[in-house]
């Protein structure tokens, strides 16, 4: 009996330590929240599923993180023809990882089949641009776009993977979502849909590749739905490598022997938006501009950031995140007035304050503080929290007044990606300021990046005089993992695992 | 007892219906199910896209019953995150979920009918005490907190379990542990009542006039009848588990369809959480018809009224 007890006890003890090799056998245990249902980056719209698709495909041409310049990936060159045609030459002797060769014919497929509304792609944002791909040689591609399009190599260097087209005609997206097949420095062996992925190097990826010469052999990756457990495996060293871990267990695991924690920014602003032209028709308080700006006076941002927010995030004053392309910094800035804030509302007629409610979906310790603040001039928001699907909905119907909010910009680099889509008339849209649309139209169809940042510092300017936007910080994320990894992490919030290696 | 029989079987259909109903409804309020499944960066164009697709632009009771009508039929849709059917999912997902809630009842129900039995035979005592303060601390004790205490014991300071997943039968050691200690207290209260009223009553003292071993006095007269109302409510508890084992699936990364369920209700994947709310409502259901049937069964007072 006695035996039997202390082998059941040794085999736990094994159970323990077994997947804890990362190092030695050169693999890489990584967890994530977020359930992957399919494989397909055209039909998931998950973040992991970036991650995914960068480690198995790749896009015509890849963004350095670090220069932010555009390189040839599957392309070897490209060049414009005019402003709505790029011609593109080929890479040769690249194959699939089922063998099947890449040239011209898989670009055209992908590229045309993906940008056909009949395919319903989830993101049409990425593809609604595309009027026709055609084969102008066996490794030739003629791109023609419906219009304009600034920020077309985002999207090449980006969402627009490249599939090989015989295998995805077989099996389609179910297929391509279960058993991916791409160029991709690695390949997906097992796939457990929101369980689990497990990923082997490619050993045939080309050597010029600009993301480099994968170096881990295997990656394991498992679904952990809570942040807790994930430190947990990370402790126990079941696990290497986690992210999105919450700044105060971030700054606890930082002295913990063993384990590295990196702090990033991401392209996620925080803000708090005003119905500042009466479109739900309430009358509220904040359609008058001096209100606004008594609000955006009277929050402390500077502190928030430094009590709550944490890591490398910094107060933002333009609506848009810094390191966007148009970003112009060089607006009014509001600065912690407490006193000027109830000037302000004085003036506006509201010496005594007035209630609100004030809506918010995410970061609730934040809106609080932000509560707190407002509270302090005489400002008594009622808290309204509520799903992101549900306060997204209301805001489409034009019935909030008065929001905390955050935008990530889907990682574009280029304020298209943010201020047009707020500013534009949108249903977003509670400004409706005519010059302010007007500029923004100018800078979403011009290619001439001078006329372009003109248009944007313009209509940048007109936001924050009017303060139809109070901007609060911009987000980060902290990554942890085994301080023998090396990871760098980067400010566009999409870990590069093909990058990876061990000391 | 079969006109009986079917209005329970009637009741517990209609009670399943109304589920399904509240569920319908309540989901839809929650928000617009094409926005959270186009993801935060969509377009507006996008959502329109998605609520065409999926036909959240058609007047709810049409949704309803057609909804309805293929789950009649056993077909629960698709799962609009997963693409696959719904069905397909809860079939991969619910022996998980099963094998969890069994094992932590069989748990429960080892750990307490044992010291139900002894708090009951030695009233007062030690043990009684003892078992007494092991049920407060099971009421009180939040079981996501007693779930990452046993993670940081077992697996970080003594890593000799793993922290989560579902691989292997270890997995479940812990688990099984939170979700059955929780179900401990009242099953064993439950046990030490009934016990402490059986043998105070006067067929134990006949047996015990008898000369019978206090053993055979135990085991075969008084757990017997004590033990009744325990089996009734060890249904109950089975039920308690499934739909409260959402937390502690999701804590120790179970995939099971509690978890399935809580993830679904985030995203909006309105087919996979009506069905989940179904299946678990009907399995609920289902138990509590058959500890009315067994009761009907065993006590004709009952069927009467």
């Amino acid at each position: 009996m006695k035996k039997i007890v202390f082998s059941l006890f040794m085999m736990f003890c094994m159970m323990g330590t077994v997947s804890n090799a990362g190092p030695e056998d050169n693999s890489l245990n990584i967890a994530w929240s977020g359930e992957l249902a399919t494989l397909d980056r055209y039909y998931n719209t998950l973040r992991e599923g970036i991650i995914v698709g960068r480690l198995v495909w790749d896009s015509l041409l890849f963004k350095n993180p670090d220069t932010l310049e555009f390189e040839p990936l599957l392309a070897k060159s490209y060049r414009f023809v005019d402003e709505t045609t790029i011609e593109f030459d080929l890479r040769e002797g690249i194959t699939f990882h089922n063998g099947e060769p890449f040239d011209a014919d898989d670009v055209v497929y992908t590229l045309n089949r993906m940008s056909n509304p009949d395919n319903a792609v989830l993101t049409q944002r990425n593809v609604n641009w595309i009027a026709n791909a055609e084969k102008s040689g066996q490794y030739k591609v003629r791109l023609t776009m419906k219009r304009p399009t600034p920020t077309v190599l985002e999207f090449l260097a980006g969402p627009l993977l490249i599939y090989p087209n015989e295998y995805y005609e077989e099996v389609g997206p179910e297929g391509m979502g279960m058993a991916p097949i791409g160029t991709g420095p690695y390949r997906v062996t097992d796939f457990d849909p929101g369980v689990s992925i497990t990923f082997e190097r490619n050993e045939n990826y080309f050597g010029d590749s600009p993301k480099g010469i994968p170096q881990i052999d295997t990656i394991r990756q498992r679904t952990i739905p809570d942040n807790n457990t994930q430190i947990a495996e990370l402790l126990a060293g079941t696990v290497d490598w986690i992210w999105k871990v919450p700044t105060d267990q971030a700054e606890r695991l930082a002295g913990r022997p063993g384990i590295k924690v990196l702090n990033e920014q991401t392209m996620r602003i925080g803000y708090l938006s005003f119905d500042s032209s009466n479109r739900t028709g309430n009358s509220s308080p904040v359609n008058d501009v001096r209100v606004r700006q008594a609000i955006a006076h009277a929050i402390d941002r500077e502190a928030i950031v430094k009590a709550l927010v944490g890591g490398s995030s910094e107060v933002v004053h333009s609506a848009c995140h810094p390191a966007q392309f148009g970003c112009e910094q060089d607006v009014t800035i509001y600065d912690y007035d407490p006193a000027t804030a109830k000037q302000l509302l004085s003036e506006a007629g509201y010496p005594d304050g007035f209630e609100i409610d004030f809506h918010a979906y995410r970061n609730r310790p934040y809106a609080e503080a932000i509560m707190g603040f407002l509270d302090a001039v005489g400002i008594k928001p009622n808290l309204v929290y509520l799903k992101y699907a549900a306060l997204r909905d209301q805001v489409y119907e034009g019935q909030i007044d008065f929001n905390f909010m955050t935008w990530g910009s889907y990682s574009f680099h280029d304020v298209s990606a943010i201020t047009s889509h707020f500013f534009k008339a949108t249903p977003d849209d509670y400004a409706r300021n005519e010059t302010l649309i007007d500029n923004l139209t100018i800078g979403d169809n011009s290619v001439d990046r001078t006329e372009r940042e003109e248009a944007y510092s313009k209509a940048l300017k007109t936001i924050a005089d009017n303060a139809y936007w109070v901007p609060l910080f911009s987000y980060n994320v902290n990554y942890a993992f085994h301080e023998d990894l090396n990871f760098i992490a980067n400010p566009d919030e999409v870990p590069r695992f093909y990058k990876v290696d061990w000391k | 007892m079969y006109v009986f029989v079917l209005k329970r079987i009637g009741l517990a259909f209609l009670v399943a219906l109304f589920v399904s109903l509240i569920t319908f409804l309540m989901l839809r309020a929650a928000g617009d199910p094409a926005i959270a499944m186009a993801g935060e960066g969509a377009s507006e164009a996008d959502i329109e896209f998605i609520r065409v697709q999926f036909g959240f632009d058609r007047p709810l009771i049409t949704q309803y019953l057609d909804w309805l009508s293929s789950a009649l039929l056993g077909d629960f849709g698709t799962s609009t995150y997963f693409t696959t059917p719904v069905s397909e999912l809860i079939a991969e997902r619910l022996p998980v979920t099963l094998k969890l809630g069994l094992a932590s009842l069989i748990f429960a129900i080892v750990l307490a009918t044992p010291l139900g039995i002894l708090a009951a035979v030695y009233p007062n005592s030690i043990i009684d005490r003892a078992a007494l303060a092991l049920s407060v601390l099971g009421q009180a004790l939040p079981n996501f907190w007693f779930a990452l205490m046993l993670i940081v014991v077992f697996s970080v300071m003594w890593p000799i379990l793993p922290p989560s997943g579902n691989s292997s039968w270890i997995n479940f050691i812990m688990p099984t542990m939170v979700l059955g200690y929780y179900a401990t207290p009242s099953i064993m209260r439950l046990t030490r009542s009934g016990m402490l009223e059986v043998l105070r009553s006067d067929y134990i003292r006949t047996a015990r006039a008898k000369g019978l071993l206090p053993v055979q006095i135990m085991f075969k007269h008084a757990l017997r009848n004590a033990i009744l109302p325990v089996v009734s409510l060890s249904t109950v508890q089975f039920g308690y588990m499934l739909g409260g084992s959402i937390i502690i699936e999701s804590i120790f990364a179970l995939h099971g369809i509690g978890q399935l369920a809580w993830e679904s209700i985030s995203r909006a994947d309105l087919p996979t959480v009506q069905a989940i709310v179904l299946i678990i409502s009907l399995i609920y259901v289902g138990l509590n018809l058959a500890g009315d049937l067994i009761n009907a069964w065993l006590d004709p007072r009952i069927r009467v009224s």
